[in-house]
């Protein structure tokens, strides 16, 4: 059986997996970080985003074994050791950018890679776009993109305050 | 998914190797199609050949009057090259417009491109710009290469090592999405090439990409909307499904062209 090294959340980790064992498996079933969701298994919800080496990948569509020396992010590598949580995190508590909470481990992933590829930041349009790969089936949208344009001005430092951010 | 073995070797030729001994074995690059089809256990390999230790298959080039994309080149990096942005910005659009983000921070295009689904945007941009495509033991061009529905000329064993796009004078391409799976139902890519010739590429409406030689021939007399306006797209061969008849895609054919068109200036 193929044998995969990664670093997830900053530990590394050495786990036995199949071919056949996809990137989400190893994270929620082998690491029990059962933080990314899968919604669909076929690539449209975005329930499973993680940050693979910085970059945003759907971990139901990447297998384990691609991620050997890889850097994993996954939601629960972004607060900070005392509990702070992450500015994104913190701006979908602010605008109430979630319902039942299923989609928002990915579209958090999703969103803080697009804040972090627009340091000039980002107009409500480029935001929906940017979310293409994600679904809600309970919000709307409306308060996930004031979300992210509030944290985006944290993130980006442009303002310390989430509070009328996205005025 | 069937389980299968999996390997990544840090060379062409090994790569080449393994998949000519074994025939069951295929390659993987991004995955962002061979894994859903796996999934759906549509294809059962024995082994996966994955391509992203082979460095060589990777980047993006100028060379004199040609564009070289490696094969494993990701559709982010296509989308955010300077080098693409300057030389085809069609290009770089298009590759900024396909999947989504996720789908783009893993796919690429070599993979696309050997993929051949009918709905793909690079088979018209490849088509339209005359591309080369340079493989471990030949070129084909883009005339041979795509040989309809998820066909190409590669044969078993042989690895798409990087795509030579010739810098066009003038390029552009629209695409109607279908609104709910985000499919093409028609996309035209239009390109005027440095010897002053006209191709016209369709993709989404038919089995494969295909050239629309009639506007071909109208454009290189005048390259302008009004020069195909009269065009007819024969509806005949185009596909027909719940999300539009041959007939709707013909008509698309004309309107993404004028769009594109307008897109290339
Ligand atoms: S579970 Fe991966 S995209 Fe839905
Ligand atoms: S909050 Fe329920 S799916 Fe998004």
């Amino acid at each position: 059986m193929p044998q995969v090294s990664l670093t997830v959340n900053g530990k590394p980790h050495s786990v036995e997996v199949e071919g056949r064992t996809l990137l989400v498996e190893l994270l929620r079933e082998k690491l029990r970080l059962t933080g990314t969701h899968v919604g669909c298994d076929t690539s449209q919800c975005g329930a499973c985003v993680v940050h693979v080496d910085g970059e945003s990948v759907k971990s139901c569509t990447m297998l384990a074994v691609q991620a050997e020396g890889a850097d994993v992010t996954t939601i629960e590598g972004l607060a900070s050791a005392d509990g702070t949580l992450h500015p994104m995190q913190e701006a979908f508590r602010e605008y109430h950018a979630l319902q039942c909470g299923f989609c928002t481990p990915g579209m958090v992933m999703s969103a803080i890679d697009l804040v972090m590829k627009h340091p000039e930041g980002l107009d409500e349009k480029q935001i929906r776009e940017g979310l293409e790969g994600n679904l809600c089936r309970c919000t709307g949208y409306h308060n996930i993109v004031k979300a992210i344009a509030a944290a985006a001005e944290v993130m980006h430092g442009r303002r310390t305050e989430l509070a009328q951010a996205a005025e | 998914m069937y389980d299968f073995a999996y390997h990544k070797p840090g060379s062409i030729a090994d790569a080449v190797k393994i998949l000519t001994d074994d025939p069951e074995a295929r390659p993987i690059s991004g995955g962002q199609t061979l894994l859903p089809a796996l999934k759906h256990r549509l294809a059962h390999p024995t082994a996966l050949v994955d391509l992203s230790g082979i460095a060589e298959l990777r980047g993006i080039q100028r060379d004199g009057d040609r564009l070289v994309i490696g094969a494993m080149t990701k559709h982010y990096e296509i989308q955010t090259s300077d080098v693409v942005k300057t030389a085809i910005p069609a290009l770089a659009k298009m590759a900024g417009n396909l999947g989504d983000t996720q789908v783009r921070n893993r796919g690429t295009m070599g993979g696309s491109l050997s993929n051949n689904d009918p709905a793909a945007d690079y088979p018209a941009a490849a088509m339209a710009l005359n591309a080369t495509f340079r493989t471990d033991r030949r070129s084909i061009p883009a005339d041979e290469f795509f040989q309809g529905m998820f066909a190409t000329a590669l044969e078993p064993g042989e690895l798409l090592v990087a795509i030579e796009f010739p810098i066009p004078t003038k390029a552009g391409y629209a695409k109607m999405r279908n609104p709910a799976s985000r499919y093409v139902m028609a996309g035209v890519f239009v390109a005027k090439l440095a010897d002053g010739s006209v191709r016209v590429a369709v993709n989404g409406a038919g089995p494969g990409v295909f050239r629309q030689e009639e506007m071909e021939a109208a454009l290189a007399k005048s390259w302008s909307a009004d020069a195909i306006a009269g065009i007819r797209q024969d509806p005949d061969g185009l596909n027909g499904d719940i999300h539009g008849s041959a007939e709707y895609r013909a008509h698309l054919v004309g309107v993404m062209a004028k769009r594109a068109l307008a897109e290339a200036g």
